[in-house]
């Protein structure tokens, strides 16, 4: 099987960045400041492949660099170095055309690409579920609304048909139906987040991603949550990036994990072995920690 | 009499101290360039100068700026506020050109070269050759939605407008149409969404492919908008929510027009609604 999506030497500096930044942070120096220069690394050379319908986790602490990997996938910032390709098989027709430049299996790299281009490629093939509802949801427009936003943003101009979607999939996601007109100001902390899940869906994305998705709800909501996003992975085939600093969402989750520190990848491989024989020294530290 | 006779004749008195046309030459050229650039690049805004003006600024100063720009001692001038020749503001911007151009002045739509209007189109076609100058407010079309200009710039130049969408969608969901009743949103030649100044929704359809040139003016807010002739322009609409225009339950008490844009006269006298044809000159030339 090939990889859905493939990135290489993903970095991420803060600050103006020097030539010594790559050998004076790290883990082995604990720190992402370089002594230098004063940037913050806050990912360097990340490489991943990610596969069609594969949930791949990213744990570690705060400032290890986990949703900065994020945000780059989602394009929200510009990565200072590294390489995103997509297989173009999975590429709808209209995308397939943006991104036609040769005729290899893989896209160009997607960083190369202009805003507009990027938002097109957003819009067709990415959902975001935030850990804060805030980022993701408009609270003041209608959670039907929230959701037809990025069906709008993909060209639909129908609204019987956007409201039907909605629907659909607030009913997936267990908002009542009668509650479609509310905006989620209105709603708990734990609709909100289905909301937000729902949103992601509309477009029926090939690539979800989540961060933090269950941060900040109590225990038996997000075990609802996590049994929603369980599900409609199997039923959509969705190949998903999850963030957390849980090693119980990234256990119910995940088929691999990547364990991050300083802003580098220290250990990888499959979540069960991850868990259960951790190799490096932060991974052990972390499972000792959680159990 | 052409630009250059009038020059000679005025030369030796000076003009009362002022340039042709009130503004000087460099300023004139300033907006003629953006009125260039907008016209090349339909409903895009042009950011201009927006010199001070004897009128104070969200008086029609950006269409009065325009308008100087472009006239010349041969056209004809009307202006029109809501429609009427004769409301004070049309009156005095038309009195205060004719002092500084010395140029003829007129109210009928046919024989007027450029028409500077507030927020109406007149209801008679306008034809190849003519102008039409609407003063505009606010010239942000995603300003309901976005309040940052930077934002609204980027969203602009990436056509990103789900969020427009979004507006008319939720306006769809609350009140089973859009609400907008003026300043309603148009897409310019497909690609910018452009606000199309606040005339009613009756007088959209009259900038779709028409044969004048219409240019946009926004004073205060120092931008400068232009739609060419023949250039597709489409009201947003959904493809179960057509856009529409305003319906009158009568015709016009004075003309018995059903075809125009009415106003709504509540008498002082007895409380009674009459509904009167908003284009004064079309209902004067309906009556003769």
């Amino acid at each position: 099987m090939e990889a859905l999506l493939k990135a290489r030497r993903l970095s991420k500096i803060f600050g103006p960045g020097c030539s010594l930044c790559n050998e004076s942070t790290g883990p082995d120096f604990d720190t992402n400041v370089c002594p230098h220069c004063h940037s913050v690394v806050a990912c360097n050379a990340v490489d991943f492949d990610l596969y069609p319908g594969e949930v791949l986790g990213i744990v570690g602490e705060s400032g290890s660099g986990k949703s900065t990997l994020i945000k780059l996938a989602h394009f929200e910032w510009s990565a200072t170095d590294g390489e995103m390709t997509l297989h173009r098989s999975g590429l709808p027709a209209a995308l397939a055309e943006l991104l036609a430049d040769k005729a290899d299996q893989y896209t160009c790299n997607l960083f190369g690409l202009s805003q507009f281009q990027q938002r097109q490629v957003r819009n067709a093939l990415m959902g975001i579920v935030y850990q804060n509802p805030l980022l993701g949801l408009r609270m003041n427009v209608s959670s039907g609304g929230n959701i037809a936003e990025r069906l709008l943003g993909a060209g639909w101009r129908h609204i019987g048909k956007m409201c039907d979607r909605a629907s659909e999939l607030l009913e997936k996601t267990e908002i009542p139906i009668s509650r479609m007109d509310e905006p989620p100001k209105n709603f708990s902390g734990g609709m909100q987040q289905r909301v937000q899940i729902a949103k992601a869906l509309s477009n029926n994305p090939l690539l979800l991603l989540l961060d933090e998705v269950t941060t900040g709800l109590d225990l038996s909501v997000q075990a609802r949550v996590l049994d929603l996003i369980r599900s409609l992975q199997r039923e959509f085939q969705l190949s998903m990036l999850v963030v957390s600093h849980d090693l119980g969402v990234i256990n119910l989750l995940c088929n691999r994990t990547m364990v991050m520190k300083h802003g580098r990848v220290v250990e990888s491989g499959l979540t069960d072995q991850i868990l259960q024989d951790p190799q490096h020294g932060y991974t052990q530290l972390l499972v000792a920690s959680q159990l | 009499m052409n630009l250059q006779a009038w020059r000679t004749q005025h030369q030796s008195e000076s003009l009362h101290g002022y340039n042709f046309a009130f503004l000087d030459d460099s300023a004139k050229k300033e907006i003629r360039r953006s009125l260039l650039k907008a016209v090349a690049i339909p409903g895009y805004q042009v950011p201009f100068s927006s010199q001070e003006m004897p009128v104070a600024r969200g008086w029609g100063t950006g269409g009065l700026q325009i308008t100087l720009s472009l006239i010349l001692p041969e056209d004809i001038l009307k202006v029109i506020d809501q429609g009427c020749d004769d409301s004070v503001n049309a009156v005095n911007i038309k009195k205060f050109v004719a002092k500084v151009a010395e140029v003829n002045s007129t109210t009928d739509t046919q024989a007027a070269t450029l028409i500077q209007t507030r927020h109406r189109i007149p209801e008679e076609p306008m034809s190849e050759g003519q102008i039409l100058v609407l003063q505009v407010p606010y010239p942000e079309a995603l300003r309901e939605v976005e309040p940052s200009e930077l934002e609204t710039r980027r969203m602009h130049a990436e056509g990103d407008y789900a969020r427009m969408w979004l507006y008319l969608y939720e306006d769809i969901v609350r009140y089973g149409e859009i609400s907008i009743s003026y300043r309603y949103p148009v897409t310019v030649n497909d690609h910018y969404i452009m606000d199309p100044s606040p005339i009613p929704r009756w007088d959209v359809p009259k900038l779709h492919m028409s044969e004048h040139l219409s240019l946009f003016g926004a004073g205060r807010e120092k931008r400068i908008y232009a739609i060419p002739p023949y250039t597709r322009v489409e009201p947003l609409e959904f493809e179960d929510h057509k856009f529409r225009i305003e319906q009158f339950p009568v015709a016009c008490s004075r003309c018995g027009s059903c075809n125009s844009y009415l106003d709504e006269i509540i008498s002082d006298v007895d409380g009674s609604r009459q509904y009167f044809c908003s284009d004064t000159d079309y209902c004067d030339k309906r009556c003769a």
